[in-house]
């Protein structure tokens, strides 16, 4: 498999300018309003403070509150199924629906569903899969994966979205309404809610205490996918745990105003028991979370909600779109998660980021995202994962940066390389960092000339 | 080894050191001010639309003159008769031609102007989601002050099923542009009477 090669993907995303605007301005637009809730509340700090602990408490006891989650879920009259990986998952999921018959299947967002490409393995077994949160729809219905984590169609302007209901649900095309495409959607999918044979959300949190779940949605979607049907299927990834309800507070408070800067998500909701007449089945999910917390640079990577704080505010990520980077989880997060599941394939992410720690500090469960984004740097190097070119540069920078005499000499030779050198000498293949900017003017001297000219014999 | 028993064992091989529980979460009480006019203004900015106080109207009324083109008005709280009466045995597809469904939340949050509402509130708990408008009664001595006082109540560890509704169901994925009624209510509104 060949290195996911960021850059390059990027570049297409970058030519498109209306698009790359916009991409830029309205996930900037979402850290300002974050920025403006976060402030509002004189404790947040503590609440980063409480949730991170709370995260690393239980990730470090995860066998057991697993264990107390599953025995109080049964208690409550849940089937509780484990999946080792993606193929576990997707047969398990399989397996309940062909055993009632279910060949109609609700869902809402769910980036585990993603991590297992569980679509297309329920698609070919006959079973019809709807997507029902708007972004993700979208994102089905173009055959394309979400590019964010909250906002699956963050990257598409109305336009796009314009063709792409034309093309398969209908719309009048060109009419580049949003209003009128929302509820395009939203008739479409009224019949598959009121038809379906079953209903599959995702999870943001499970309590241990109570063996319940909680999901987090705005369209309504998600409680139309489990209230409707008689089979609500919840998929859960094993690092959603929390000891106990006290602690959902604390989650409930920043996960909105993290993710979309409002103060709480429109609906909130609780699964503890199936209703009356109904089943519930939780399936879950390892794959590669167990692996994760034994890394010991990388696995408070696990304290993850999901909120895309990180990606709005990482300049890379905003001017690249999240497809680019080929993986189900993009921007700062995404760097750090993904090689886990493949690192060849993705070791070129780590180097797309300008480590500035913005990531870090909007993060609400702390996790220390950009050192981590260097130390994946610094294995994908003794994994030998570097392409030739990084390798050689790092070399030579290496031995320049050892040798004093070289590196004044190096310093010369580019000075007056940028000055009197013709432009298409500095700004070619040979120089990426030249392609969007201008390299700076050199000094007119270096610091150690005019230190060795003024301060001799001082 | 079956796979409950091998990922539990790997999660137990490879758990970092033990971090220290957390101790119990403070309630950090809001800071003064009337919790009715924060839960007001809360609901406004999510969306959510308050009643005009009108205690002399009975509440039937109320609606009619709050959605005048409603055909089907489904209660779940026996304060409000409605034209269709909602019976144990109803299925939720039955609800798909609601107009306005009716329910009194058990309380409200300040903080984000939410209400709570169980399967003993909703009776069918998709009639929050299938109705086109929803109405919530509220006791305005039943709001409590954040989340964390939301999450003290005993009922969340016993309802099958407990939701915080804030404002109607809302999207913003294409571009950003604010849409309420994305797949469940067009709107929320919340009428303060007293039980």
């Amino acid at each position: 498999m060949r290195p996911v090669d960021h850059a390059e993907a990027s570049s297409h995303f970058i030519e498109a300018t209306a698009h790359l605007e916009f991409h830029d301005r309205r996930l900037w637009d979402l850290r300002l309003k974050r920025d403006r809730e976060a402030h509002r509340i004189a404790e947040w700090e503590e609440l980063r403070n409480l949730a991170s602990a709370i995260k690393e408490h239980t990730l470090t006891h995860l066998a057991d509150y697993l264990e107390q989650f599953e025995a109080a879920a049964k208690t409550n009259g849940a089937h509780v199924h484990w999946a080792r990986d993606a193929g576990e998952h997707n047969q398990i999921v399989y397996d309940i629906l062909a055993a009632r018959g279910a060949k109609t299947l609700v869902k809402s967002k769910s980036m585990l569903t993603e991590e297992c490409d569980m679509r297309p393995f329920l698609e070919t077994r006959g079973v019809k899969v709807i997507e029902t949160d708007l972004g993700e729809r979208i994102q089905q219905l173009d055959d394309e994966p979400p590019s964010h984590i909250v906002v699956p169609a963050v990257h598409k302007l109305r336009g796009d979205v314009s063709t792409v209901f034309a093309r398969t649900l209908g719309s009048q095309p060109g009419n580049n309404d949003v209003h009128y495409l929302a509820e395009t959607m939203r008739r479409n999918t009224r019949p598959y809610f009121l038809g379906a044979d079953a209903g599959m959300t995702g999870a943001n949190f499970a309590v241990a205490e109570t063996g319940s779940f909680v999901v987090c949605t705005n369209e309504g979607n998600a409680d139309l996918s489990a209230n409707v049907p008689k089979l609500h299927i919840a998929s859960i990834g094993i690092e959603k745990i929390i000891p106990r309800l006290e602690h959902l507070a604390v989650f409930i408070r920043m996960l909105s105003r993290s993710a979309l800067g409002s103060p709480i998500t429109q609906y909130t909701s609780h699964f503890r028991a199936p209703r009356s007449g109904s089943e519930l089945h939780i399936v879950l999910t390892d794959n590669g979370r167990s692996q994760r917390l034994g890394m010991k640079d990388f696995w408070t990577s696990l304290k993850c909600i999901r909120c895309g704080a990180c990606m709005n505010t990482c300049p890379v990520y905003r001017r690249s779109g999240g497809l680019s980077y080929g993986a189900t989880y993009s921007g700062p997060i995404g760097i750090i998660m993904d090689p886990v599941f493949d690192i060849r394939k993705y070791s070129q992410l780590p180097y797309a980021s300008t480590l500035n720690g913005s990531c870090t500090s909007v993060c609400p469960v702390k996790i220390n995202i950009h050192e981590q984004i260097y130390k994946w740097r610094r294995v994908m190097a003794e994994r030998n994962q570097l392409p030739l070119v990084k390798k050689e540069a790092i070399r030579i920078i290496g031995k320049v940066l050892s040798e004093p005499r070289l590196y004044r000499a190096a310093i010369s030779a580019t000075g007056l390389a940028i000055e009197h050198l013709p432009r298409f000498a500095v700004y070619n293949w040979l120089n990426p960092w030249g392609r969007q900017r201008e390299v700076p003017e050199p000094p007119k001297q270096s610091f150690r000339s005019w230190y060795l000219k003024n301060r001799t014999g001082q | 080894m079956t796979s409950r028993d091998a990922i539990l064992a790997a999660v137990r091989a490879n758990a970092p050191p033990p971090a220290p529980p957390v101790p119990p979460i403070p309630d950090f009480a809001p800071a003064g001010g009337p919790l009715l006019a924060a839960f007001n203004e809360r609901l406004a900015a999510m969306g959510g639309k308050l009643a005009a106080a009108d205690d002399g109207a009975t509440l039937d009324a109320l609606i009619a003159t709050l959605f005048p083109d409603a055909k089907v008005i489904a209660s779940a709280t026996p304060e409000v008769r409605g034209t269709r009466p909602l019976a144990a045995a109803t299925a939720p597809a039955d609800l798909a031609d609601v107009d306005v469904g009716v329910v009194r939340a058990a309380f409200g949050v300040a903080e984000t102007g939410s209400v709570w509402l169980s399967e003993d509130e909703l009776k069918i708990n998709a009639l929050a989601y299938l109705a086109q408008h929803l109405v919530v009664l509220l006791d305005p001595a039943h709001i409590v002050g954040n989340l964390h006082h939301a999450y003290r109540d005993p009922r969340f560890a016993t309802a099958r099923y407990a939701v915080l509704v804030t404002g109607p169901s809302a999207t913003a994925d294409i571009e950003g542009v604010l849409i309420h009624g994305a797949q469940g209510v067009r709107s929320l509104t919340v009428v303060l009477r007293p039980l």
